[in-house]
C-alpha cells in the first residue's frame, strides 16, 4: 500500500480511537505491517510527521513488520516472500495492490497461482497509548 | 484492531459528485461497453469523469478504449492516468494482461486497496464497471461506497433477465438507489423486460439496439461514440 495513504489511514483511525476513549494526547501508536505491503518505513515515518495533528504532537510511531508466508491450496507447499530477483515493476505492483502477488508469484512446487497468504498481508493498528483527559 | 484503509475511503471519494455503478446479474450483456460509453459521453459533455474497472477477473474497459501501458502517477497516493478525458483506474495498470486469479477475500482486499490509494480529486461522476453477479466484489462495493447508485444492464433474454432480477431484488433489499435498467443488444422489440422492470417499480431506461458496427469500433472511443450504440448510451448520460 502507498505509504502516504497508509499514514493518513492510520492517523485517522488512531484519532477516532482516541476520541472514543477520551484520550487528549496520543503518546504511542504501534502498527503491524505485513511484509507483502513492502512499506518503506522511512517514507511512512516521514508521512506521519507531515500528516500528524496536534493530538499526536509527542507521539511515537512504532512499525513492526510481519514476515509474509504463503501456502499453496493445490499441493500445501509453504514458502516465504522473497523480493530478490523480482523485477521492479512487479515489486511495485505488489506494493500498491498486494493481491497482485497472485498474478506474479506461483507455488515453487506445483506452479499454481492459487495460494493463501497465511501471514504478512495487511496493516493493523496494534496498540495505542495516550493520556486520558480529566472527567 | 482496525484496518486503517477503511478510514480513508470516504475521504478519497469526498470530491466525487455521483458514484454510478454499471452492473448486471449476468456476464456478456455489454455492461463494460455501457460503462465505458457512458463515462466517455459524460466527459464529452464537459463533466469531470472517472472510470473505475472493478471487474478484476475480466477487465475490459482498457480494450474498449484501446489504451495500453498506462501507469498511475505517485504523488501522496496514486493519481489515475488520463485516458480519453477520463481519470482511469483499472487492475490492468498493475497486472497487465496476466490473469488475476483472486479468491473472495483477495477480491475484497484488492477493492479496499484501490479505493484507499486512488486520489480521484474533483469529479462530477465516477462510473464503476462492476463485476457481474452478486458475489464478494458487488457486496464489498456496496459496503464501502454507501452513496453508490446503480444502472443495471440486461439483454432481452429471459435467461439474462432472471439473473439481473436477482441483483435488482438484492439492491432493493439493501435500499441501494437504482437509476434504472437498460435493455441492451435488442434485436426484436418485446415488452418482456420493460414490463418486468416497471413491475418492480423501477425505471426502464430504454432499449439499445444490437449494433453490428460496434465490434469494429472497439479500441476507438471516438468511433464508438459515433455508433448507434454510442449515441443511445450518450442519451442515457444526458438524462442522468
Amino acid at each position: 500500500m502507498h505509504e502516504w495513504a497508509l499514514a493518513e489511514g492510520i492517523i485517522s483511525t488512531a484519532a477516532r480511537f482516541a476520541e472514543q476513549n477520551g484520550l487528549t494526547e496520543v503518546t504511542e501508536v504501534v502498527v503491524t505491517v505485513g511484509e507483502l505491503q513492502q512499506v518503506e518505513h522511512e517514507v511512512l515515518q516521514f508521512a506521519f510527521q507531515q500528516l500528524k495533528t496536534p493530538l499526536f504532537k509527542n507521539a511515537q510511531f512504532i512499525l513492526r513488520t510481519q514476515p509474509a508466508r504463503f501456502r499453496c491450496r493445490n499441493c500445501s507447499h509453504e514458502w516465504s516472500f522473497k523480493t530478490e530477483g523480482m523485477p521492479e515493476d512487479v515489486s511495485e505492483a505488489i506494493h500498491f495492490v498486494p493481491e497482485m502477488a497472485h498474478v506474479y508469484i506461483k507455488c515453487g512446487q506445483c506452479g499454481s497461482p492459487d495460494f493463501e497468504v497465511t501471514e504478512g498481508r495487511g496493516v493493523w493498528l496494534a496498540t495505542i497509548k495516550g493520556v486520558k483527559g480529566h472527567e | 484492531m482496525s484496518d486503517p484503509r477503511l478510514a480513508i475511503i470516504g475521504t478519497r471519494l469526498g470530491e466525487v459528485g455521483r458514484v454510478v455503478a454499471v452492473s448486471s446479474g449476468k456476464g456478456g450483456v455489454g455492461k463494460s461497453m455501457v460503462a465505458t460509453a457512458l463515462a466517455l459521453s459524460l466527459a464529452e459533455q464537459g463533466r469531470g469523469v472517472g472510470l473505475l474497472d472493478l471487474d478484476f477477473t475480466s477487465p475490459s474497459t482498457h480494450v474498449i478504449m484501446g489504451v495500453e501501458g498506462l501507469y498511475p502517477e505517485e504523488e501522496y497516493g496514486i493519481v489515475p492516468p488520463t485516458a480519453h478525458g477520463l481519470r482511469y483506474m483499472s487492475i490492468v495498470h498493475y497486472s497487465g494482461e496476466e490473469p488475476a486469479p483472486l479468491r473472495g477475500e483477495d477480491v475484497s482486499n484488492a477493492i479496499i486497496e484501490l479505493l484507499a490509494i486512488t486520489l480521484w480529486g474533483k469529479l462530477d461522476y465516477l462510473v464503476i464497471d462492476m463485476p457481474p453477479g452478486i458475489g464478494d466484489a458487488t457486496l464489498d462495493t456496496l459496503r464501502l461506497i454507501p452513496r453508490i447508485e446503480f444502472i443495471v444492464v440486461t439483454t432481452p433474454s429471459r435467461v439474462a433477465y432472471r439473473s439481473v432480477k436477482r441483483l435488482l431484488l438484492l439492491l432493493r433489499d439493501l435500499r441501494i438507489p437504482v437509476i434504472g435498467v437498460l435493455e441492451n443488444m435488442v434485436m426484436s422489440r418485446s415488452r418482456y423486460v420493460e414490463d418486468e422492470v416497471r413491475g418492480l417499480g423501477l425505471r426502464y431506461l430504454g432499449a439499445v439496439a444490437y449494433d453490428e458496427e460496434l465490434e469494429a469500433a472497439i479500441g476507438d472511443p471516438a468511433g464508438l461514440m459515433r455508433t448507434r450504440f454510442g449515441r443511445d448510451v450518450a442519451k442515457l448520460g444526458s438524462a442522468l
